[in-house]
C-alpha cells in the first residue's frame, strides 16, 4: 500500500495561503492570549490551592460554592471534570493564592470542614471514621485501638489490623476511591472487623483525590524555570542545525518551531485550558519533534542543491517537499495516532498535556513543509534582491 | 550473497533476555499476580502513580546566621573580658544581623582589641573600627555561605531522621537546585501529610539559655522587676505550655540573649531512670567543642538555672547540680517518663539549626494514582496496537519486522527503567507511548528509502542495504534533537516531569539499537531465505 507516489505539489506558489493560515491562527492565539483569556494557568504557575474531590453520586455544584460561601471562601472557583467518562462525578475546587507562605494549608481545611459538613449525610459524629476519606495508617491504628476481634495490644495485632486496613484500602482505591456501602466490606475483611466498621464508620459519600497547595515563590520559580527551559531549548535547536547545516538553515527552522510553540500555547488560550508543567514538557518535545521533520526537508533540500545547481531554488524546495511527503506524513500521521490514543484514553490528568500534543504534531508538521522551507527560499530572494549571490549551500556529502 | 547472522542473533536474544530480566527479576511465580508484583519490585512507581505527598520547605537559613552572629557576639564579650577590656556593648546590628558592633571600647585598648578580635574572628569576619569608639564585624561572604550549606545539610539530615521515626518507607529528601535553601520531601504512600507536616515542622529550634530572673506571671511584671528596660544581653520569653518550671501556667522568664548550647550542639540523647531517686531524666551529649564551652560554663555557675527553649518558648527549666561537660542530665521539675522520652527525641532529632516553611505540598490519593495507572496502560496498549496494526497493513511483511522492533524496544525500554531504577511517573507513561509513536518513525524512514531504492530497479538486498545506510543520518538527527529537547527537560524539571524526560531518552536510545540493528538483521535472514529475484514485501 502507497498513499503519495509522484506527488507533483507547487508548495511555494501556495505560500500566500500558508501566510494566510499561520497569521490568522497565530493572531487569534496572541489576541486571545492578549485580551480574551490571557495565558490560563495551571495551579504549579499561579500559585494556589486545588483540591479535587470525587461524589457517589452527580455533585451539585451551586450547593458546594453556597456552603463554601458562606464558610467565608473567597474567589472559590469549581469546575465539573468532564471528558473521559461523560460522569465521573468529580469537581475541582480552586482558591486563589494566599498572600504569603504561612496561612497555605488554611484553604484545604476549610473546603475539606465545608464539604465535610454539607456531605457526610450518614452517621457521622465524632469518634468515627469517615472511610471514605481515612488514611491506610490512620485506619490500621484506629482498628488496632479498637481491637473488635480482642487480639490484645502486640505487635502481631498491629500487623493483623495493618493488613486489614490494607484490604480495605486496595478495595476502596479499586473502586475509584469510594466505597458502595460498609456491606460490600464484607468479602473483605472479617466479620469482627466489619461489625466494628458498621457500628463506629461512615461514608461521606466523597473522596479526597489530589490537593495541591502552591505557594506565591514556588509559583514564581517554576514560571521562571519553564520559561528558559523553552528558551534554551530553542537555542539548542538552532545550535544544532547551525552546527549540521547553515546558520540560515538553523533560522528557518527555529523560527517555524517558534510559530508552533506559539499557535500551540494560542490553542490554550482560545480553549481556556490551563497551561501546567506537564503541558510545558509537551511542548518542549514539540520542539524536537517538529525539528525532525523540517531536518529531513532541509536534508533533501540541500542534497537536491548539490545535484542540480541551475534549477531555481523555489523548484528545488518543491521537489524536495514533494520526495519527502511519504514519509513526513506517515511518522507524523503514526505520531499522532499514539498521541489521539492518549487524548482519548489517558485520562483527565494528562488531558492537557495530550491536548498539547494533539495541536503541536499537526502544526509541527504543516511548519516544516509551509514555514521552514518558504523561509529560505524568501531569504534567498531578500539576497538576490539585494544583488547577493546565493548563499545557500550545497551538501558536502550525499544525504538522505 | 547469503550473511551470516548466527552471532547477530545470539546477541539480540541476548539483549532480550536481559531486559526482560530487567523488567521482572526472577518471577516468584507465573501467576497474574505474581508477575505484577515482581514487575513491581523492579520498576518504581512515583508519586503521581502510587499516591503520596510532595513536600517542597524552605529552610530560613537568614535565621542560622542570625543566630551564629547572637552567640558570636556573646564570646566576643566573654573573651574581651579575659583580657581585661571591658566595652558597652556587643551586639549584632538589627539592620544587618550578620554584623556585629562593639560600641563604648576603651580608645586606649583598640589596639588590644583588634588582637583579639583578629585572632578569634578574624577568619570568619571582616573586622573594621570607626567613629566614637566602635568596631565592626561583618561576616564575610564565604562564610556566611558555609554556615547556610551547613545549614541545609543539617535541616536535610534531620527532616530524614525524623520522616525515618515515622515509618514512611523510601522518602525521598534532597535539596531542591530550582529555588536557593529549599528541600524537597517526597513521602510515598502518604496519603494524610497533616501529621507528616506537623512532625517534621513542629520543632524547630532547640536552645538551653541560662536564666538570669524570673518566672513573673506576665511581661509587664518582668518590665516593672527589671525597672523598665531589658538589658541589651537578655530577653524575655514565654513558657510553653505544659512546660516543666517552677510555678504554674504561663510565665515569663528573663534568660541571656546568647545560648549556652545551641541546637546543633547536641550529639546525642536518651531518656533514662535516676540511678538513685529513680525520676525521668534525659541525658544528652554535646559535640566537643561545645562540651568544652558548656563545661566551663556550668562549673561556674553551679546552683543557677538553665531553661531549655524550643521555638522560642521555655519547654523546661532545671538547676545545674554538677559541672556538665560533654555528657549531662536534665531532671528536676518532676517531668515524668513521657515527657523525658519526648524531650531526649526532641534533643536528638529536634534540633533544626533553623525554623521551616512550607511552600508547596501535591498530594495524590492512591485511588486518583490507581486510576491514572489504569488510564495510562489502556491508552499505551490502543496506541501501541493502532501503530502495529497500521505497519502491517502499510508494509505488509515489513511490517512484522517493524513490530518485532517495536516490540523489543518496549521491553529494552522497560528493562533499562528496571535495571536503573528510574522512577515511572504518569507523565512516563506518556512518554512510553511517544517512543511507540517516534521509534516507529525510523522504520518509516528505512522503509520509504528502501521503496525507492526499489522502485529506482535495484534488487532488494541491495535496496535494504541502501535503505539502512542512507536512512542512519537522519535517524541519527531526529534522535538528537528530540534528545536534546528531553535533557533540558530533566534539567528543569521535577518529580513527574522528570519521569517523561526520562522515559522518552532511554526509549529513544533503545530504537536506535531495535529500529537499526534488529531491524536490519531481520530483514537480512529473511533475504537470506528468499530466492534469488524473489520480491520482498514492503
Amino acid at each position: 500500500m502507497e498513499l503519495f507516489r509522484d506527488v507533483q505539489i507547487d508548495w511555494l506558489g501556495k505560500k500566500w495561503y500558508f501566510l494566510g493560515f499561520s497569521l490568522i491562527f497565530s493572531v487569534a492565539g496572541v489576541l486571545s492570549l492578549l485580551f480574551w483569556h490571557g495565558l490560563p494557568q495551571d495551579v504549579d504557575f499561579r500559585g494556589g490551592t486545588v483540591v479535587r474531590v470525587k461524589f457517589d453520586q452527580q455533585p451539585n455544584v451551586d450547593h458546594i460554592r453556597a456552603a463554601a460561601d458562606k464558610a467565608g471562601l473567597k474567589d472559590i472557583r469549581i469546575q465539573s471534570i468532564t471528558g473521559g467518562q461523560a460522569t465521573s462525578n468529580e469537581v475541582i475546587i480552586s482558591l486563589a493564592q494566599s498572600a504569603n507562605e504561612t496561612s497555605l494549608d488554611q484553604g484545604r481545611a476549610t473546603i475539606l470542614q465545608t464539604l465535610e459538613a454539607n456531605y457526610a449525610h450518614t452517621g457521622a459524629g465524632t469518634g468515627k471514621v469517615d472511610l471514605d476519606n481515612v488514611g491506610q495508617a490512620t485506619l490500621a491504628e484506629w482498628l488496632a485501638q479498637k481491637d473488635p476481634e480482642h487480639l490484645g495490644a502486640s505487635d502481631v495485632t498491629q500487623q493483623h489490623y495493618a493488613q486489614q486496613a490494607a484490604a480495605i484500602f486496595n478495595y476502596r482505591n479499586a473502586r475509584g476511591g469510594l466505597v458502595d456501602s460498609i456491606d460490600t466490606l464484607a468479602g473483605v475483611t472479617t466479620p469482627a472487623v466489619l461489625a466494628e466498621l458498621k457500628q463506629d464508620a461512615y461514608l461521606s459519600g466523597f473522596t479526597i483525590r489530589n490537593v495541591e497547595i502552591v505557594g506565591p515563590q514556588v509559583g514564581a520559580q517554576l514560571k521562571k524555570q519553564a520559561l528558559l527551559a523553552t528558551l534554551y531549548s530553542l537555542a539548542g535547536m538552532l545550535v544544532y542545525l547551525w552546527f549540521r547545516f547553515e546558520l540560515i538553515y538553523g533560522v528557518a527552522a527555529v523560527v517555524a518551531v517558534f510559530h508552533d510553540t506559539l499557535i500551540t500555547v494560542g490553542a490554550f488560550s482560545l480553549a481556556d485550558k490551563e497551561i501546567s508543567l506537564t503541558v510545558i514538557a509537551a511542548i518542549l518535545t514539540l520542539v524536537g519533534y517538529s525539528m525532525n521533520d523540517t531536518i529531513v526537508v532541509f536534508d533533501r533540500i540541500r542534497e537536491n542543491l548539490r545535484l542540480t545547481r541551475r534549477e531555481p531554488l523555489a523548484d528545488i524546495v518543491n521537489r524536495s517537499i514533494n520526495q519527502t511527503l511519504s514519509r513526513t506524513v506517515l511518522t507524523s500521521g503514526l505520531t499522532f495516532l499514539t498521541v489521539l490514543s492518549l487524548y482519548l484514553f489517558g485520562g483527565e490528568v494528562l488531558h492537557g498535556f495530550s491536548f498539547a500534543l494533539v495541536v503541536g504534531i499537526l502544526i509541527g508538521t504543516y511548519s516544516s513543509i509551509a514555514v521552514a522551507a518558504p523561509m529560505l527560499v524568501a531569504y534567498q530572494e531578500w539576497r538576490q534582491g539585494r544583488g547577493k549571490a546565493a548563499v545557500l549551500p550545497a551538501a558536502k556529502k550525499a544525504r538522505v | 550473497m547469503r550473511k551470516n547472522l548466527t552471532q547477530k542473533t545470539i546477541l539480540i536474544f541476548a539483549v532480550l533476555i536481559v531486559f526482560i530480566f530487567g523488567i521482572f527479576g526472577i518471577p516468584k511465580g507465573v501467576s497474574g499476580t505474581a508477575l505484577k508484583q515482581s514487575i513491581l519490585d523492579r520498576i518504581h512507581l512515583g508519586l503521581d502513580l502510587k499516591g503520596g505527598t510532595h513536600l517542597i520547605l524552605q529552610v530560613m537559613t537568614d535565621e542560622a546566621v542570625n543566630f551564629a552572629a547572637t552567640n558570636d557576639a556573646a564570646h566576643i564579650q566573654t573573651d574581651l573580658q579575659q583580657n581585661g577590656i571591658t566595652v558597652g556593648s556587643v551586639v549584632p546590628d538589627s539592620a544587618h544581623p550578620e554584623t556585629i558592633v562593639i560600641a563604648g571600647a576603651p580608645a586606649d585598648r583598640a589596639g588590644d582589641i583588634r588582637t583579639v578580635l583578629s585572632q578569634h574572628y578574624g577568619n570568619q569576619y571582616d573586622i573594621s573600627s570607626g567613629a566614637n569608639n566602635t568596631f565592626t564585624l561583618a561576616m564575610k561572604p564565604s562564610a556566611i555561605a558555609d554556615l547556610k550549606k551547613s545549614t541545609m545539610d543539617h535541616s536535610i539530615e534531620v527532616i530524614r531522621q525524623r520522616v525515618d521515626s515515622l515509618g514512611v518507607s523510601e522518602p525521598v529528601i534532597q535539596e531542591y537546585n530550582l529555588g536557593s535553601d529549599q528541600i524537597l520531601v517526597e513521602l510515598p504512600g502518604v496519603d494524610d501529610p497533616a501529621r507528616v507536616k506537623d512532625v517534621i515542622q513542629s520543632t524547630a529550634r532547640l536552645e538551653i539559655h541560662e536564666v538570669q530572673g524570673g518566672p513573673w506571671p506576665d511581661e509587664q511584671a518582668a518590665l516593672q522587676a527589671l525597672g523598665a528596660t531589658v538589658p541589651y544581653d537578655s530577653i524575655l520569653l514565654h513558657t510553653a505550655p505544659g512546660a516543666s518550671a517552677p510555678g504554674s501556667g504561663n510565665q515569663v522568664y528573663q534568660i541571656k540573649r546568647a545560648a549556652e548550647v545551641a541546637g546543633t550542639d547536641i550529639r546525642d540523647a536518651q531518656a533514662n531512670r535516676n540511678q538513685n531517686t529513680n525520676e525521668p531524666e534525659v541525658v544528652f551529649y554535646l559535640t566537643t567543642a561545645a562540651g568544652n564551652h558548656f563545661a566551663d560554663f556550668t562549673a561556674a555557675n553551679k546552683g543557677k538555672s538553665l531553661c531549655i527553649v524550643l521555638d522560642n518558648k521555655i519547654q523546661e527549666v532545671a538547676t545545674i547540680r554538677d559541672q556538665i561537660r560533654d555528657t549531662g542530665t536534665i531532671s528536676g521539675g518532676g517531668i515524668n517518663e513521657q515527657q523525658a522520652k519526648d524531650l531526649s527525641m526532641l534533643l536528638r532529632t529536634g534540633a533544626l539549626p533553623a525554623s521551616i516553611h512550607y511552600l508547596q505540598e501535591s498530594t495524590v490519593g492512591p485511588s486518583l494514582g490507581a486510576d491514572s495507572i489504569r488510564q495510562g496502560v489502556l491508552a499505551s496498549v490502543v496506541g501501541m496496537l493502532a501503530v502495529m496494526i497500521f505497519m502491517l497493513i502499510y508494509y505488509r511483511g515489513s511490517g512484522i519486522n517493524a513490530d518485532l522492533a517495536l516490540f523489543l524496544n518496549l521491553v529494552i525500554l522497560l528493562g533499562f527503567m528496571g535495571y536503573t531504577g528510574s522512577v515511572l511517573t504518569l507523565p512516563g507513561i506518556a512518554g512510553v507511548i511517544l517512543t511507540i509513536g517516534m521509534g516507529v518513525d525510523s522504520n518509516v524512514l528505512i522503509f520509504e528509502r528502501i521503496r525507492e531504492e526499489l522502485r529506482a530497479g535495484k534488487s532488494p538486498a541491495a535496496a535494504v542495504d541502501q535503505g539502512f545506510g542512507h536512512a542512519w543520518t537522519t535517524i541519527i538527527d531526529t534522535h538528537v534533537t528530540t534528545i536534546v529537547s528531553a535533557a533540558i527537560l530533566f534539567i528543569f524539571g521535577t518529580g513527574p516531569v522528570r519521569g517523561f524526560a526520562v522515559t522518552l531518552t532511554f526509549g529513544l536510545l533503545a530504537n536506535l539499537f531495535t529500529a537499526v540493528f534488529v531491524s536490519r538483521v531481520i530483514f537480512d535472514s529473511h533475504l537470506n531465505k528468499k530466492q534469488r529475484g524473489e520480491a520482498l514485501s514492503i
